[in-house]
């Protein structure tokens, strides 16, 4: 009801970022590491596929509980601990009012299987053992009562509201890649129009998943046999699962301010499409399509994406890089593995990150298509194109 | 009585608080009941119950064997994800003819769809067990053969995206379409999310869809485990009892709803025919327990009051509540409890009925279902019925629509939806604007 009308947009400020991965937890931590040019992949317990673990962590430092821990699956702990370490980087852990009323829109996958019972199930049926109610009786008897909590996409959200008490709205988004990129477009939709005031936005992953491994081996996404940076994949390609959590606190500037909090950076604007992938070059076409609705000033710049690493979607992306040579790139995906519905709140983090710390982080790239970028950036563009569909890209800013 | 609020009505096409008013100008539905809102609305008004014994497959060992299974639609190859899309696709194409909105395969707006989470489901996690080839096998065999292209339709069925994709891309709509999951209350925020997209500016149409065909042995499992479903499966079509003191859960069932959303000034523009308008909505998250609601009762207290804040409507205009009704002993007894307070002494004025009687619990679908049935209900003047209401409940003191529909003055009806993982959402829908 604080809707206006013809006042125009409120400008919407990051004003907190909470980030768990492969490279550790915290701000600090990923910066030092993406100027280390720091990469973790585990080639050796999912060989031949090799998925970016996480760090080790510490989960009671976020989720008090362990009642609550044990009531979750690796993938909400790590979205749980990802929105503690976003609500107090914004300075409002534990502030009840603004908890309270406090939207939050939540990109999550879901669906951790109990892999045992499965396997239990699959084996009997496949040795020819399965009267008509074998599968009913198995599954009655063998799962465990709590685990549908774990695996409904929409628990991430409620685990955040139970441990951390952000109550105002809640919404999950489902669809891969896509689904976060669309979570940071209506959450900034909703705060310019004056629908909301502050929202928690992002998303959790965990890559370390052998039931991922299968979905995605479907479609022959993974990588293989030996680790390499996005860019230097060969055309086959294929994308590295990653672990990682990652929220950001998104508000009005006139809400940070009344509050006193200092911004990371301001986010413009957000676009996303969804291109009908049956004619090559329709990845590039789409992105092309999206770049002048961004409000790009000028033909230099900075660009974080969240390029797959598969094909043909990041050779398509890459078409559109070579269209738009003066922008500085970084793949987030050599570093962070795929991520899935993180990548995009990932590159959002880090773009802020970035702005706030009056930087771009170094190449990582053996190739040379990403290049160094020595200066202050006050812009930088996110680009996601999901492996699949989706396509999207937002323009993060400097607050001087 | 047919009645249309179109043309002639030179009162500007806003609301009390500035922002465009949002109307419905198409509809659709598929329930156990039917297909279409002609069969629904007799079958509904008539008191029949959808709910039957599932034939879909072997229920031996099951606790609860009935459910609202749409069995007059089949999908090949079977999957609930693709009975849930195409679910999805006849009540979207039922809406888009009543709206006669864009061109073939040219909607003018945003889609917004609930849907159930997807994952890979049994027949084709068995399929893929059979292809290894060998007994004894762990999850590496099963990657050794997932590869290939043999499965790879398997990948873009179970992409959370895929139903939205598939929709879009069928009826284009513009721009990137949102799947969304806010549990049982994920039809409701389909609508809300419409309705903000438009009082926004951003569109001057939406498609809000809402749709789950998953009645499969796991799903029914799950929710047997958490002790949610009704048990009493002799005979199915009276184990759906909400409000009755033998009540003891919910029934599942399938089906999918579809609204055109419009901004009134561009219905109007098109001489569109108004069906009603969607006046107010609000959400309100529980942060009390995962399925459990917070025992003071307020985040749903304050759910319903800030959707009538949003609709500008006071309690003692809203004269219909359809109820999320459940029948699940916590739900129904938490509901009237909330609903007591916020509407006090008006209450016993307001009567209450829960479609899930008949139709069971959609689920994904359930919130967007009801809003279709409470607009139908505003265009006949007729509330359907609450059946199997045999032996009330003495600590509901609802004006319950007991088991035959009832004609009344229907202008403003509430439409609730609570679910797990504390969501709440309501929705206000009247017939013409405020």
């Amino acid at each position: 009801m604080t809707e206006p009308t013809a006042s125009g947009a409120k400008e919407v400020w990051i004003t907190g970022i909470g980030i768990v991965s492969s490279l550790g937890e915290g701000l600090d931590a990923h910066w030092d590491a993406l100027n280390q040019k720091r990469i973790n992949v585990d080639d050796k317990r999912f060989a031949p596929y090799i998925v970016h673990p996480l760090a080790p962590v510490s989960f009671d430092a976020q989720i008090p509980k362990k009642g609550d821990q044990r009531q979750m699956e690796a993938w909400q702990r790590i979205g749980t601990y990802a929105a503690g370490l976003a609500l107090d980087s914004a300075g409002v852990k534990g502030n009840q009012e603004i908890l309270g009323r406090m939207d939050m829109i939540v990109a999550a996958g879901g669906g951790e299987r109990d892999i045992a019972v499965d396997l239990a199930i699959m084996n009997a049926d496949a040795k020819g053992n399965s009267s008509p109610a074998f599968l009913n009786e198995r599954l009655m008897n063998d799962l465990r009562p709590t685990l549908f909590l774990a695996q409904l996409s929409n628990l991430l959200a409620g685990n955040i509201a139970i441990v951390h008490g952000v109550s105002g709205t809640s919404r999950t988004f489902m669809g891969e890649e896509a689904a976060s990129i669309d979570a940071a477009r209506i959450a900034l939709a909703r705060i310019e129009s004056g629908q909301s005031e502050i929202a928690l936005v992002g998303a959790a992953h965990n890559g370390e998943r052998p039931d991922l491994l299968i979905l995605y081996e479907f479609g022959d996404f993974n990588l293989t046999e030996k680790y390499a940076p996005v860019w230097q994949r060969d055309d086959k390609g294929g994308f590295a699962l990653g672990s990682a959590g990652c929220f950001l606190v998104m508000e009005s500037r006139e809400h940070a301010e009344a509050r006193g909090a200092k911004p990371y950076a301001r986010l413009t604007k957000v676009v996303a499409d969804l291109a009908q992938r049956k004619q090559p070059g329709a990845v590039t076409k789409s992105l092309e399509a999206l770049w002048p609705k961004l409000g790009v000033t000028g033909d230099t710049g900075n660009l974080i994406t969240g390029a797959t690493g598969v094909g043909p979607v990041t050779s398509e992306e890459k078409e559109f890089l070579r269209q738009h040579p003066g922008f500085a790139v970084r793949a987030t995906g050599t570093m962070f593995g795929h991520t899935l519905e993180t990548q995009f709140p990932l590159g959002l983090a880090l773009a802020a990150l970035s702005l706030s710390r009056g930087a771009l982080f170094p190449p990582n790239d053996p190739t040379g298509l990403e290049v160094e970028k020595p200066g202050v950036p006050d812009q930088i563009v996110v680009l996601g194109a999901g492996h699949w569909q989706g396509e999207g890209m937002a323009l993060v800013e400097a607050i001087k | 009585m047919r009645r249309s609020i179109d043309g002639g009505n030179m009162s500007a096409p806003r609301d009390k608080f500035g922002r465009p008013i949002v109307v419905v100008t198409g509809m659709g539905v598929v329930t156990s009941l039917g297909a279409g809102k002609k069969d629904n609305w007799t079958r509904l008004t008539a008191g029949e119950s959808g709910i039957r014994t599932v034939t879909r497959f072997p229920i031996d060992g099951l606790k609860s064997t009935m459910a609202g299974t749409v069995d007059f639609v089949s999908v090949d190859p079977v999957s609930s994800t693709g009975l849930t899309e195409q679910l999805a696709k006849l009540a979207t194409e039922e809406a888009l003819e009543q709206a006669a909105i864009g061109g073939k395969a040219d909607f003018p707006g945003p889609l917004f769809l609930a849907v159930a989470p997807v994952e890979v489901e049994w027949p084709q996690r068995l399929e893929l067990g059979r292809a290894i080839g060998k007994t004894d096998f762990g999850y590496e065999d099963m990657l050794r053969v997932s590869g290939g292209g043999r499965f790879s339709a398997f990948h873009h069925r179970f992409m959370f995206g895929s139903v939205a994709s598939h929709l879009a891309e069928t009826y284009g709509t513009k721009g990137s379409p949102i799947s969304l999951s806010t549990a049982c209350a994920s039809g409701a925020t389909a609508i809300q999310l419409g309705v903000e997209a438009i009082r926004r500016g951003d569109a001057d149409a939406a498609l809000c869809v809402a749709t789950d065909g998953s009645v499969n042995p796991e799903a029914l499992v799950r929710f047997s485990l958490l002790s949610a479903l009704s048990t009493q499966n002799d005979p199915p079509q009276a184990a759906s009892k909400p409000f009755s003191k033998n009540r003891d859960g919910f029934v599942m069932a399938e089906g999918a709803g579809a609204m055109v959303l419009e901004s009134y000034e561009s219905a109007m523009a098109r001489g569109a025919r108004i069906l009603g308008v969607v006046a107010g909505c609000g959400e309100l998250t529980d942060s009390f327990h995962r399925t459990r609601s917070s025992p003071d009762g307020k985040p749903i207290i304050g759910c319903m009051r800030k959707t009538l804040a949003d609709a500008g409507l006071e309690p003692e205009q809203i004269d219909h509540i359809n109820a999320h009704g459940t029948a699940t002993p916590e739900n129904d007894k938490m509901e009237y409890n909330t609903t007591a307070v916020v509407f006090g002494d008006h209450l016993p004025k307001i009567p209450v009925s829960s479609n899930k009687s008949m139709v069971g619990h959609t689920i994904s679908a359930a919130g967007a279902v009801e809003a279709v049935f409470s607009l139908l209900t505003l265009e006949h003047q007729r509330i359907p019925p609450t059946i199997n209401y045999e032996v009330p409940d003495p600590a509901i003191l609802f004006d319950v629509v007991a088991n035959k529909a009832r004609d009344a003055r229907v202008t403003a009806v509430m439409s609730n939806s609570f679910g797990f993982g504390g969501q709440n959402a309501s929705l206000i829908l009247t017939r013409e604007p405020a």
